[in-house]
């Protein structure tokens, strides 16, 4: 087989697998709300609900004091 | 959380000062747009102030300064503020962050100044957005690095775990236009290899055809990194905040997102249809790009289905109208694109006016108006004024998208009748007319196109106006009236 026709064959491979894994990723998204280990709606509230006094959703570790005060 | 005496609040000093830098360079950036557009209509302009008036050196200051000092201006105040509030960590928290956002900002606009000298010098690589030369770049690398070292700080101290949406996107721009810049301007300082010519000068580490794949594979993803990235990262924070509506579908926003990463850096070869880059790169350039229609219509139709049940908002609220005729201007220069890229049309389009007309309705439509909603929504924020008036946001839109419509309208019209005039052959086979045929029938249409371009540029001078009436006069709100959505804006 010449090279050109195995970079055409791994091109197509490559595409197919590539869609394969977006679509695996659109299952994944819908399955994961349907059986309740996560919510991604709830996501789009970070933008609603940004003073830095809110409540993650989310926290990072433990709730932490800020280290900074307004003199 | 925090000390009720001594609350925690975020710290917006380097916002601020990008926010100064957007309003410069979109005033110096489109001034000179419409100076050439102008110039195009009536060549005579070109000779007002000899070398540095022409229409060649003017036009790499014009794409310069709108894209990487406008934009990029407006990418990077909107990051420290969209940055610290979905992550919920404050500036004020790290010293170390403070230090690096205003050397981020202090190496950006030396960086962008002696971009505007140098290229009114003459000084440039000629490679098309990637005018700079070589000492330029370098400073480019060092405020670029500094942003990101921005970007993994803030998320590194955050409090919120999940990164919201806009944080992705805003890491793509950043990452993305990291490996772009550095493989398209790979260059050999001419002087230090061979001891001749100016010490600043440099040739492409490329040649030929090479050098024409990776210019447009950078030139087209610098489209796509800096002009559509960064931008939604933008709507997604900036809309569903005005209107107090959370985004139409996160999971869609998501999908969105690995799509356009996935299909966008293949496009590249559309600029190169009919050129001397072998047959398949140019198809696979035509194929990505209507594939690229997917991604895109995702992304602004949740942005417009964010809207659902409040359209009544559009009424009433100018930032709203900004935003939303921002993201159907997105629609559709991501569907004129495509149309564009396919092999037959672009025999037609191709070095016609109609590509542009193209990059304006992407550029002045999308870009422009999400970036001026951007700063009205952040001014009251920032400085605790109330948006001086309304009705100059109103008078300012409608002027601007007149100014739009004039421009794309325009450049349809003239793109199409001169591809239609350079290949309109007679019985024989011989061309039915001269170049200068096609200059003479596109005048009314470039004088159309400069007189929209003002337009947008009236636009511009008043939104100015508008941001320095609020920050000096404009009536200073409580803390309580800042905790809202919609922007606190007086109704005169």
């Amino acid at each position: 087989m010449e090279l050109g026709q195995i970079q055409a064959y791994a091109y197509f491979f490559f595409t197919a697998f590539l869609v394969t894994v977006l679509y695996a990723y659109i299952v994944h998204l819908y399955r994961a709300e349907k059986k309740g280990t996560r919510n991604y709606e709830k996501y789009g509230n970070l933008a609603i609900n940004d003073d830095v006094s809110t409540t993650p959703i989310e926290q990072v570790g433990v709730a932490r004091e800020p280290s900074y005060k307004i003199k | 959380m925090g000390n009720n005496q001594h609350p925690l609040a975020y710290d917006y000093t380097v916002t601020r000062l990008f926010l100064y830098a957007t309003i410069l360079f979109g005033i110096i950036g489109m001034t000179i747009g419409v100076i050439i557009a102008f110039q195009l209509a009536f060549p005579e302009l070109n000779y007002l102030f000899g070398e540095y008036g022409t229409f060649s050196r003017l036009r790499p200051i014009h794409t310069n300064g709108v894209a990487f000092g406008f934009t990029v201006s407006g990418i990077f105040a909107t990051w420290y503020y969209v940055g610290q509030r979905v992550l919920k960590v404050s500036m004020a928290e790290s010293p170390f962050l403070m230090v690096v956002g205003k050397l981020h900002f202090a190496v950006y606009i030396l960086t962008i100044l002696l971009a505007v000298v140098t290229l009114f010098a003459g000084i440039t690589t000629s490679k098309e957005y990637a005018e700079l030369e070589w000492p330029l770049d370098l400073l480019v690398v060092v405020f670029w690095v500094l942003w990101g070292v921005s970007i993994f700080g803030l998320i590194g101290i955050r409090r919120e775990r999940t990164l919201y949406i806009s944080i992705w996107y805003y890491i793509a721009a950043f990452l993305a236009v990291a490996m772009l810049f550095l493989f398209n301007n790979m260059e050999v300082p001419t002087a230090l290899v061979s001891g001749h010519g100016s010490w600043y000068h440099s040739v492409s580490w490329y040649a030929g055809t090479n050098d024409a794949l990776v210019q447009w594979w950078f030139g087209h993803n610098a489209v796509a990194f800096v002009f559509t990235t960064p931008i939604v990262a933008m709507i997604y924070y900036f809309l569903p905040k005005e209107s107090g509506q959370t985004v139409y579908s996160y999971k869609l926003s998501l999908l969105s997102f690995w799509g356009l990463m996935f299909v966008y850096l293949w496009a590249g070869g559309h600029h190169l249809i009919y050129s001397t880059v072998p047959d398949w790169m140019q198809t696979m350039g035509s194929v990505f790009s209507i594939v690229l229609i997917l991604p895109s219509w995702g992304s602004a139709i949740n942005m417009l289905l964010t809207m659902k049940g409040e359209w009544n908002q559009l009424q009433s609220n100018p930032l709203i109208k900004f935003m939303v005729l921002g993201s159907t201007f997105y629609m559709l220069s991501t569907l004129e694109g495509p149309i564009q890229a396919i092999k037959s049309v672009n025999a037609l389009a191709h070095f016609t006016d109609w590509i542009p007309g193209h990059v304006h309705d992407g550029t002045l439509g999308w870009v422009g108006f999400m970036i001026i909603a951007a700063i009205y929504h952040m001014t009251p924020r920032l400085f605790k004024r109330e948006l001086y008036s309304k009705s100059l946001m109103e008078t300012q839109f409608w002027l601007q998208t007149i100014g739009i419509v004039l421009y794309f309208s325009s450049m349809w019209i003239a793109g199409i009748t001169q591809g239609m005039m350079w290949r309109a052959t007679d019985e024989f086979g011989n061309l039915s007319y001269s170049f200068i045929d096609t200059v003479v029938v596109l005048h009314p249409y470039y004088t159309l196109r400069a007189v929209g371009g003002l337009l947008y540029l009236t636009g511009i001078f008043i939104w100015a106006y508008n941001i320095y009436k609020t920050i000096s006069v404009g009536r200073k709100l409580e803390d309580k009236e800042l905790n809202v959505n919609k922007s606190p804006m007086s109704a005169n």
